[in-house]
């Protein structure tokens, strides 16, 4: 108690960045540009384009996080067999990408994905046709899954090193097969860390939108790109206020539904980072 | 909490300091504070202008007019010289943000050509504010080994030959100015019959797209990524420099002309020496010495009357006679247009 004043400058922090400008997206999107009570930026979600746009938003975040699932569930499985100790190198190798600025990796893969790329010179060099990657949806979903993979490895591994060995020894002695243990121990047990990975990347990528720009070479228009737009090209704060805030509904709810299944998991309460 | 205590003090009284002294220099006579884009004037220029006049210049530069309108509305800095693109200055101007410039007591005004002085009358009208500095066109650029054909009109950007190898700009108004121009309207049209329809092409157009790009449009080209782009010319310049098969092109259905100029703001506090600041930009050695350093097109008669006959007939540099009469400055739309503009806009992009 005695030490409380040592939280003051993150509650100075979380007054002037978080719960102001909160204060001020909610403030703007219930209003109109005279500053009357208004719902029309909150019912412009109605909009087929901004509707159209939230569709592919979802489309995109549910796939890279389902391809991320898939790469990082089997991974973190290999790791956490061999190298039980987080700080052990190779595990490191797959943190590494974090500790870089995510806009320089997409611009790295830019450079990989062009037309005149090093992926093309390597399959050329290879004998296949070249690939037309840049500037579609797919290279829109390979720049989130490399962006976003780390926040999925990470916690499943920390939820499957946890898991402690006597339990995986005691069904195995009461006859499980190796399918069964993992059904039935393995898989419940690393839950946790399954939503905490599908939480760390569905919901960044939701609001995604300079991967889009970069990749996507602003051809495919996600509920990220409209915001932005509202703000700096039309100037409309209040409807991308409002726009957000409907963004925002949508990432509370589905934490909360995440939230729920996790703590009614047993063994919720793994420290996942 | 001692230790925090003295820190915070320490800081805070830096902080006073700092603004003392930034506020004190604010006063001093003589010195002007000149804002400006990044790399955008020789700067042995603006050493000579000290020399000359005795008058200290702080230079700084910002990147897009936006960035610039925020700074200077922030009211932080008073700043005496401002250089910037023709629809901010309208807007500027509309909002009194601009002092009138005595073209009276400067003695280099004549040195403008009248032929682009009335483009700027569009948007600064009687040329009563801004001086313009700098000017450049809107066209294609290509790649030589992919184009064969001769880059004449707009419409080559929807042929289906260069299906994926085709960028557009990134911005609205010089994504609409194309099929505007192609079709033969003003760009500054606020009909909505003729927008929509623009819309339309450029609906039509959007699978031929590779991507909608802004500053990358220069290097894609330059790595040949894509055969044709639509770019300033001022990009343009700089990317011929770095490749030798991409050339650049005006559709002879005429273009969007711009102009960055020179005015003073409200804000300024020393306006007797920021004018003689624009003055000495437009004296024909300085000129000469930015346009040898930008390569963008010079509207000073003086400058262009000295080059060689190469120069003046290089169209990324000066358009010729008969384009630039097809040639227009984008005006202000109004807001209602503005909001047309953008919804369509955002409709291509999510088609």
């Amino acid at each position: 108690m005695k030490r409380s004043y040592l939280s003051g400058p993150y509650l100075v922090w979380a007054a002037a960045f978080i719960l102001l400008p909160l204060a001020m997206v909610i403030y703007y999107g219930c209003t109109d540009e005279s500053g009357h009570f208004t719902l029309a930026n909150i019912a412009a979600m109605k909009d087929w384009v901004h509707y159209r746009a939230f569709t592919s938003s979802l489309i995109l975040a549910f796939l890279a996080t389902l391809i991320c699932l898939l790469i990082a569930y089997p991974l973190a499985w290999f790791l956490s067999q061999h190298f039980r100790n987080s700080s052990s190198f190779v595990v490191m190798l797959f943190i590494l990408p974090m500790w870089i600025n995510f806009l320089l990796r997409v611009l790295a893969l830019q450079v990989i994905l062009s037309k005149s790329g090093m992926l093309n010179a390597l399959l050329r060099f290879l004998g296949f046709p070249a690939l037309r990657l840049m500037y579609t949806k797919a290279a829109i979903l390979i720049g989130m899954v490399y962006d976003y993979i780390p926040f999925m490895i990470l916690p499943i591994y920390n939820a499957l090193t946890k898991i402690d060995e006597s339990v995986v020894e005691a069904a195995m002695d009461l006859g499980a097969d190796k399918k069964t243990v993992f059904r039935r121990i393995i898989f419940p047990l690393s839950l946790p860390g399954v939503i905490s990975g599908i939480i760390m990347v569905f919901i960044p990528n939701i609001s995604e939108f300079a991967v889009a720009d970069i990749l996507g070479g602003s051809k495919i228009l996600l509920f990220g790109n409209v915001i932005e737009q509202e703000f700096n090209v039309s100037s409309n704060w209040n409807l991308g206020s409002g726009l957000s805030v409907v963004l925002m509904l949508f990432v509370f709810a589905s934490m909360a539904i995440m939230n729920r299944k996790d703590s009614k998991e047993e063994g919720g309460g793994v420290p996942l980072w | 909490m001692k230790r925090t205590g003295m820190i915070l003090l320490a800081v805070f009284a830096a902080v006073c300091i700092c603004s003392c002294t930034s506020s004190e220099k604010q006063n001093n006579e003589k010195s002007l504070i000149v804002f400006n884009y990044g790399d955008y004037i020789d700067r042995d220029v603006l050493e000579q202008f000290e020399e000359e006049t005795g008058i200290k210049v702080e230079y700084e530069e910002y990147i897009t007019p936006e960035d610039m309108y925020t700074k200077y509305k922030s009211g932080v800095i008073s700043y005496d010289v401002i250089c910037t693109s023709d629809y901010m200055i309208e807007k500027m101007i509309k909002e009194g943000e601009v002092k009138a410039l005595d073209w009276d007591k400067m003695k280099y005004g004549d040195n403008l050509d009248p032929v682009y002085m009335d483009f700027c009358g569009h948007f600064d009208p009687g040329n009563r504010h801004a001086s313009p500095y700098m000017f450049g066109t809107v066209g294609i650029l290509y790649n030589t080994d992919e184009v064969e054909e001769e880059v004449k009109s707009w419409g080559i950007l929807w042929d289906q030959k260069y299906k994926k190898d085709i960028i557009m700009e990134n911005s609205m108004r010089d994504a609409f100015l194309v099929p505007l121009k192609w079709e033969g309207h003003s760009l500054n049209t606020k009909d909505h019959k003729i927008l929509k329809k623009a819309q339309q092409l450029l609906i039509n157009q959007k699978p031929l797209v590779a991507a909608y790009l802004v500053d990358e449009s220069r290097d894609t080209m330059i790595a040949g990524d894509a055969s044709l782009a639509v770019v300033y010319s001022g990009d343009a310049t700089e990317a011929m420099e770095a490749s030798d098969n991409l050339d650049y092109a005006v559709p002879e259905e005429g273009t969007n002309i711009w102009f960055d100029c020179w005015f003073i703001p409200e804000s300024s506090k020393h306006a007797d020496e920021a004018r003689q600041f624009i003055d000495f930009m437009n004296r024909e050695d300085i000129a000469s010495r930015n346009f040898n350093y930008i390569w963008y097109g010079t509207p000073n008669k003086a400058v262009y009357d000295s080059l060689d006959e190469e120069t003046r007939q290089d169209p990324t540099i000066f358009p010729n006679e008969e384009v630039l009469k097809r040639c227009e400055v984008y005006t202000y739309l109004g807001e209602e247009t503005e909001r047309y503009y953008s919804r369509l806009w955002k409709e291509l992009k999510a088609y």
